[in-house]
């Protein structure tokens, strides 16, 4: 039986009780402290210093890592560096073979991989458990293939791997993010020193474990945990001839920096500030999941993220509308539990960093809202946040917040939404909603962003090259053009 | 008595005198425009206006564009002739440039079969990668072949529908400015191709560190000036772009473009 407008209204309105449904965590076992993976096992530190690595949604200390110094950098890089000349040699089939395992493991032990990374990092269990974790395995098994097939990535050309690749990655997304680095360096015949975040090293040092399950040769991939500084450190290490970083613009421009000169390779995934632009004719409904899904998803931490909402001026009003309603619908709260909706922020230094960009959105005059919901009392916690009445030079409709914060602005005209699309120095990603096929491909060709996502948005695939345009960094990760970084042609 | 040519800059498809008045004389002879910093800012102006025709030209236009360009500078190969030194080389060096733009003539309507993709993703979407231009690209002419060598770092610039701003070899401008000549009478538009001549030491920092220009080309630069460009790239994350000065590859091409990949789902 069809339902009356009223009905269908009376039932959005309604919110859906659930009772609680934690994810176990009894089949996880995490060390009280973890060493460095450096030729192939867990080795004691030269470092004394460590730092404990705490759950964001309880402030509780998971475990204690190690803060690697120079000294420990340059264990790890020696030991990538004598691995390169067996594992570039080595028969790609081969190659290939250690490279499927480690996807396979990847799928065995995916839950006990979400459990870590929701405890570790704070985002919602069905986020890492439906996201993070398969695309992971499933990067590690798309290079897999490509290991044996580099002489037909690159026809007339041969591939040959650079040598030690210094890799630093963001807490965002920890394993996804350490995939993309290392499953294509190795697929190439590189090896790796990977730098996981200082907030959310766990998963990495679980991969360690992988990567010996895996009998992996020493030496292929080490992990050397620490903050900034650590990275710096990879990143200058006279051993290390490729770097990728995924992070912040502001340290990717100090990195290009330091760099000049040294004949390094360099890859850089830095910041966004993503248009998400719907037009009248765009089905409502569908819009708003790929709004929400586009800003609220992982609490706004993805460098992609569709931070400013572009609406065509005649549809605001309803839009917005139905944009709120299912804002009250959203479940803040415990990680992991299967019915969250949004987890933590991932530090206390993000959030308050947040804290401070929507205080300068209030303070400039734009109009917040937040819907009611109940912030837990421990842990590091904020509301998925809409600004309307944005002006285009506000911080918050310029600079990347990396937070659950939505600024909305309207535009009348398609030339108008291309050009506030495109006034960023970023250029990482970009949304479109409209019915009209023609209009689709007419804003994607005028967008200067790496990934156009029309009528969906945050979609994310192995097989598809990710990267950005000016600020937003250069090279691709995933898909053919995701090798390149790793090879030097001749 | 034969009539002297004022040699000038190329800035928006016209032959204008660096607006600094000075001139500096590499063979000791003829007085070269030394541009400035001033100049280069036009330069990079008119790039960005001209960008956005040359770029929505369809690939086939800018193929025959380019074309057209091969055959001008064939037709003039004698005005090289006493540029480019013995007579024997000069030939050799205006055929390889004509050979250049002819070859690349070619490939703007078969890069994107070659080097975009349709990925297969997992779930109901479809999914293409497309080459793109980046925008204003800052070319560094070699010294050696100081025509073909500029023509070979130009043309896949051009061929993947970028605005360049060039700067001439110091030492021997005149074949760069010569070019300029057979391009001013060619099809580019007015901005595409701009050349700039003068002192490197004095450009370089200027065209490595503006905001506007999206990469820079090095292969025409010793290891002092790479390392100065690539620190000033960093001030707005500028591709430095570094493939060998002999490349001749639609590899280079894409060297000089952004990848993009659109996604739109599949459903009825």
């Amino acid at each position: 039986m069809a339902l009356t407008k009223r009905q269908t209204a009376e039932l959005a309105r309604q919110v859906f009780e659930y009772a609680p449904a934690p994810e176990s965590i009894d089949h996880v076992k995490i060390e009280p402290r973890y060493g460095l993976f450096i030729g192939g096992r867990m080795v004691a530190p030269h470092s004394r210093r460590r730092f404990p690595t705490i759950n964001p949604a309880t402030e509780k200390k998971l475990s204690e890592i190690v803060d690697a110094d120079e000294v420990d950098v340059d264990r790890a890089v020696k030991a990538a560096g004598k691995a390169f000349d067996s594992w570039s040699r080595l028969a790609p089939s081969r190659r290939a073979r250690y490279i499927f395992r480690i996807s396979r493991l990847l799928q065995e032990r995916a839950r006990e991989l979400a459990v870590v990374e929701t405890m570790d990092g704070g985002k919602p269990i069905k986020e890492s458990r439906d996201v993070d974790i398969p695309l992971s395995a499933a990067h590690f098994f798309y290079y897999a293939g490509w290991a044996d097939k580099l002489e037909w990535a690159f026809p007339n050309r041969k591939a040959r791997p650079l040598g030690v690749a210094g890799q630093v990655i963001p807490w965002n997304f920890p394993l996804l993010m350490l995939a993309w680095k290392i499953a294509p360096a190795l697929a190439a015949g590189n090896t790796v020193v990977l730098k996981p975040a200082e907030t959310t090293p766990l998963s990495a040092l679980l991969f360690a474990e992988i990567c010996m399950q895996a009998e992996l040769p020493p030496g292929v991939v080490n992990i050397v945990t620490g903050a900034g500084k650590t990275g710096s450190l990879v990143v200058a290490h006279p051993g290390v001839r490729k770097v990728a970083f995924t992070g912040s613009t502001e340290v990717g421009k100090l990195i290009q920096r330091n760099l000049a000169g040294t004949g390094k390779h360099l890859t850089l995934e830095l910041g966004g500030k993503a248009a998400n632009i719907v037009f009248e004719d765009a089905p409502l409904d569908q819009a708003v999941e790929g709004i929400v899904n586009g800003i609220y998803f992982n609490q706004g931490h993805v460098c992609c993220a569709g931070s400013r909402l572009l609406v065509q001026e005649s549809i605001a009003g309803p839009l917005l509308e139905k944009l709120k309603r299912r804002l009250s619908t959203l479940r803040l709260g415990d990680p992991l539990d299967k019915n969250t909706d949004i987890g933590a922020i991932n530090s206390k230094a993000q959030l308050e960093k947040i804290q401070g960009l929507v205080e300068s959105g209030v303070e400039e005059g734009a109009e917040l809202y937040q819907p009611e919901c109940r912030i837990p009392e421990r842990g590091f916690w904020f509301p998925p946040t809409l600004f309307t009445n944005v002006s285009q030079s506000y911080r918050i409709a310029r600079e990347e917040i990396f937070g659950p914060v939505l600024s909305v602005l309207t535009f009348r005209t398609p030339a108008e939404a291309v050009e506030k699309a495109n006034n960023t120095p970023y250029g990482l990603s970009a949304g479109v909603w409209t019915d009209k096929g023609s209009r689709i491909l007419w804003m994607a060709e005028r967008m200067r962003a790496g990934v156009v996502w029309a009528n969906t948005f945050n979609r994310f695939d192995p097989t598809s090259p990710f990267g950005g345009y000016k600020e937003s960094g250069f090279g691709r990760e995933g898909g053919l053009h995701g090798l390149l970084p790793y090879v030097e042609l001749s | 008595m034969e009539v002297r040519k004022t040699y000038k800059l190329f800035v928006n498809g016209e032959f204008v005198r660096s607006e600094s008045g000075r001139a500096y004389r590499p063979d000791g002879l003829v007085n070269v425009p030394r541009g400035s910093r001033k100049d280069l800012r036009d330069a990079v102006k008119s790039a960005r206006s001209a960008f956005a025709g040359w770029s929505g030209r369809t690939a086939m236009n800018r193929g025959q564009v380019l074309y057209r360009a091969a055959e001008m500078l064939d037709s003039r190969a004698a005005q090289f002739a006493e540029l480019l030194g013995p007579a024997r080389t000069a030939r050799r060096e205006v055929e390889q440039a004509v050979d250049t733009f002819v070859w690349y003539a070619g490939w703007t309507d078969k890069l994107a079969q070659v080097t975009g993709n349709v990925n297969p993703v997992a779930g109901p979407y479809f999914n293409f990668t497309i080459p793109e231009p980046m925008g204003v690209v800052g070319i560094v002419a070699p010294d050696e072949s100081p025509l073909a060598g500029l023509v070979r770092r130009i043309a896949p610039a051009l061929c993947a529908g970028n605005a360049v701003v060039a700067l001439a070899s110091e030492t021997r401008p005149l074949p760069a400015l010569t070019l300029a000549e057979v391009l001013a009478t060619s099809d580019f538009p007015a901005g595409v191709v701009n050349i700039i001549t003068g002192q490197r030491r004095e450009l370089i920092p200027w065209l490595a560190s503006h905001m506007d220009v999206n990469a820079v080309d090095v292969a025409g630069c010793n290891a002092e000036e790479v390392k100065s460009i690539e620190e000033a790239a960093a001030t707005n994350v500028k591709r430095v772009i570094k493939n060998p000065a002999h490349e001749a590859s639609p590899y280079l091409v894409a060297a000089f473009m952004e990848m993009k990949t659109v996604w739109h789902p599949i459903g009825v």
